[in-house]
């Protein structure tokens, strides 16, 4: 991955981290700004488009009704998809999904899924039988760094604009109804993201960040600041020390970003 | 968490399968079980029966995935359709997609990528029967795969989990236990470098129950590391005490 | 630790060792299978681990050859290209074999024939000419001893196996050499070349040297060899006699 980034910048980079800082001016466990749009594609039921710096994530979320999982009748379905589009990234090639794509969407899954923050018994329309299925897509744009917490907000942003048709069970037939319902969203997991170059953990990696370094861990927190989510990625490794380290920032940083946000 | 399923941990700390918080499943190890390839092992792990291969380091096909200035290894881990209770397809899944990813990016910090530019490293793990962790009983047997290749390695790296079952902190979990427990952390180590190359979690753990299972995942990893080393050397032992007698 | 020579207290000598096992700290080399990381060397490889003066060794259980400028090493033809032919040298690395090379005249390509030179599954003994990290290595053969092989069984083994072979001085392949009347040619690439005067001399040397390869770390061993080898000779003198 260091085709791109000159050995100059490296070094560049790893010196002003040496000394607590980066090339953007921000802090080691600064984050970029986050800007959040909801409901902007109206055919979905739910939308998001958020920008952490210049990283830019859209995801769409579709509701439609299906099957429940044999082993848990009175809950709904969710499932999470991403993809990493040509027009975000030079590096982005069309296709099916590769490791990245999949590890992202299944990172993003697990920060939802595991904090609860669906209510998923609130999603069964008829027990055993019939119950809402929701699709999140995630649709990354532009890729600046990052793409795990970018797309972590979006998804949680575009679940919350979700809205569910009403349906109901008449003479056995499933009818929809008028209206709508808000999908019930009860938790607001932020994921964080660490990167470490030499051995300092800087949060929320830019793309030449991550270019340079040699690993990270991204982990999802709920709202009472318990871990829901741990992901390590790229070849590199942390210390036991390294990792508690991340969990308190990530902690700090999530009940941060939660605030600024109000969620 | 509903109340539905029964108790996993009993008042007496007793878990499902009989053992206690901090025991290990039993294990096996057996390093140059497949002739052809450059290095292979087996493990038996509780339920768990996985076989890994490795090949190379060798020219890389296609030549355009190879690196000029360094090694490229690559990694699938797959499961057999009848590893599991319900039958799976032969097709990789999504989740054989990431294992994959992950179980090569925690080999590699072992490997000296650098000193054998323009070749790869192939690895396969196949899971042959599967009850919950084989993710890491595949990197514990990829690992001594790698070593019997005769490929230079910093240190074996060893993986072993740990999570929660009822409120209680547990090491090791089986099927059940993954499947019902309120946490699951797989982690990989190389204990002589106090380097963690894997690390996951799914479920709900505060922060002190992460340092818990977190120290217990590695206390586990270190016990099998011994066993990693046993079983590479009793390849090799084998021969001369059979020609010193 | 101050300037004293101690042996390290990590290991006993020739003791197995596995990948990342410290094997000494402070004012030590790394040498051979072993790496150096915040002032301590650890081993990358299984083997066993000594010590010669301050640089601590690990003679490797298993290996593979990577091509050394001079190495004599045995290689089979892959393929015959338009210029050349590639050779399997048992490596990571596929060795090429320049048509110019073998032909004593300007090469030209849609002239010569280079099949009939040499043809996909020949043998050859050659010596590596160039090789560099960004470059497959380069054969010769264009020096006495090396050429087509055209007689003789091939056995494989772990590269670091063939200075045992070799043995001190000579010694121990001397020997078989000797007692087996084979002429035998050590690949550094761990292939071996084994001609005699009828298929059993081969078959005693290949099984004196796989012996060898088995137990090249145990004790006792050339005594084991030499034993093997009068026992055999005398099992033929017998059987001729009667």
């Amino acid at each position: 991955m260091s085709s791109l980034i000159t050995r100059v910048r490296l070094k560049q980079i790893e010196q002003f981290i040496e000394k607590g800082k980066r090339l953007d001016e921000r802090g080691l466990r600064d984050t970029r700004e986050i800007k959040i749009e909801q409901g902007l594609i109206e055919k979905a039921e739910g939308s998001a488009r958020v920008l952490l710096g210049k990283t830019e994530v859209l995801v769409g979320v579709k509701v439609e009704t299906g099957e429940p999982f044999p082993d848990t009748p009175n809950e709904g379905v969710m499932t999470v998809n991403a993809e990493l589009v040509p027009i975000a990234s030079p590096n982005f090639e069309a296709g099916p999904p590769n490791e990245d794509s999949i590890e992202l969407a299944r990172v993003v899954d697990r920060g939802i899924r595991e904090s609860k923050a669906i209510d998923n018994e609130k999603l069964c329309i008829e027990p055993g039988k019939k119950v809402f299925v929701v699709f999140v897509d995630v649709y990354v744009l532009n890729h600046d760094g990052n793409l795990i917490d970018a797309s972590a907000i979006a998804a949680l942003a575009a679940l919350l604009n979700t809205k569910m048709p009403n349906y109901e069970i008449k003479d056995g037939e499933l009818k929809i109804k008028q209206g709508y319902t808000p999908l019930p969203v009860k938790g607001h997991p932020i994921t964080v993201t660490m990167g470490k170059i030499n051995n300092s953990l800087i949060v929320d990696p830019g793309l030449e960040e991550e270019q340079v370094m040699d690993s990270r861990i991204s982990m999802a927190i709920n709202e009472e600041g318990h871990i829901c989510a741990v992901q390590k990625g790229g070849s590199g490794y942390f210390t036991p020390q390294q990792i508690l380290e991340a969990s308190k920032i990530a902690q700090e940083k999530a009940a941060e970003i939660r605030k600024k946000l109000n969620w | 968490m509903s109340e539905k399923h029964e108790k996993l941990i009993d008042k007496k700390g007793i878990r499902l399968d009989g053992r206690k918080a901090d025991e290990l499943r039993p294990l096996k190890l057996q390093v140059g079980v497949l002739s052809h390839a450059d290095g292979s092992a087996y493990i038996e792990h509780g339920k768990n029966k996985i076989l890994a291969a490795a090949f190379g380091p060798r020219e890389m096909h296609p030549k355009h995935l190879s690196l000029p200035d360094r090694m490229v290894l690559r990694c699938r881990y797959h499961m057999a359709p009848f590893s599991v209770q319900e039958r799976k397809s032969p097709a990789p899944s999504r989740r054989e997609v990431e294992l994959s990813k992950v179980i090569k990016e925690c080999l590699e910090p072992a490997l000296f990528l650098e000193l054998y530019p323009r070749t790869g490293v192939d690895v396969f793990v196949e899971v042959l029967q599967a009850d919950g962790g084989t993710r890491c009983a595949s990197i514990t047997a990829a690992a001594l795969a790698i070593a019997d290749a005769g490929v230079p390695m910093r240190d074996l790296v060893v993986a072993c989990a740990a999570g929660k079952v009822d409120d209680t902190v547990v090491l090791d979990l089986f099927d059940a236990e993954d499947k019902l427990g309120a946490a699951d952390l797989p982690v990989a180590y190389m204990p002589n470098l106090n380097a963690v190359t894997l690390l996951q979690m799914d479920g709900n753990l505060t922060c002190g129950e992460f340092e818990k299972a977190l120290n217990m995942a590695m206390d586990g990893c270190k016990k099998i590391y011994e066993m990693q080393k046993e079983a590479l050397k009793t390849k090799y032992m084998v021969v001369k005490e059979e020609a010193e007698e | 630790m101050d300037g004293e020579k101690i042996l390290p207290v990590f290991f006993e000598k020739k003791q197995l060792v596995t990948p990342g096992e410290l094997l000494a700290e402070g004012d030590y080399l790394a040498g051979e299978n072993t790496y150096l990381e915040q002032n301590k060397i650890y081993a990358s490889r299984i083997g066993l681990v000594d010590t010669d003066n301050k640089k601590v060794n690990v003679v490797a259980l298993r290996a593979f050859y990577v091509p050394k400028l001079g190495d004599i090493i045995i290689g089979s033809v892959v393929e015959v290209g338009f210029n050349g032919w590639t050779v399997d040298i048992k490596s990571p690395y596929t060795a090429l074999l320049r048509a110019s090379d073998v032909l004593s005249r300007p090469f030209k390509p849609q002239n010569d024939e280079l099949s009939a030179v040499l043809n996909a599954g020949d043998l050859i003994v050659a010596k590596i000419a160039s090789y560099d990290r960004a470059h497959d290595p380069q054969l010769t053969v264009g020096e006495p001893g090396l050429g087509k092989i055209t007689r003789g069984q091939i056995l494989h083994v772990t590269p670091t196996k063939i200075p045992r072979i070799i043995g001190r001085k000579g010694s121990m392949i001397s020997m078989i050499k000797q007692e087996t009347g084979c002429q035998i040619i050590l690949g550094l690439n761990g292939v071996i070349l084994v001609t005699g005067k009828n298929p059993e001399d081969e078959e005693l040397a290949i099984t004196a040297i796989k012996k060898i390869e088995e137990e090249s770390h145990t004790s006792g061993l050339t005594d084991r060899i030499t034993q093997l080898l009068k026992e055999s000779k005398g099992k033929v003198e017998e059987n001729k006699n009667e």
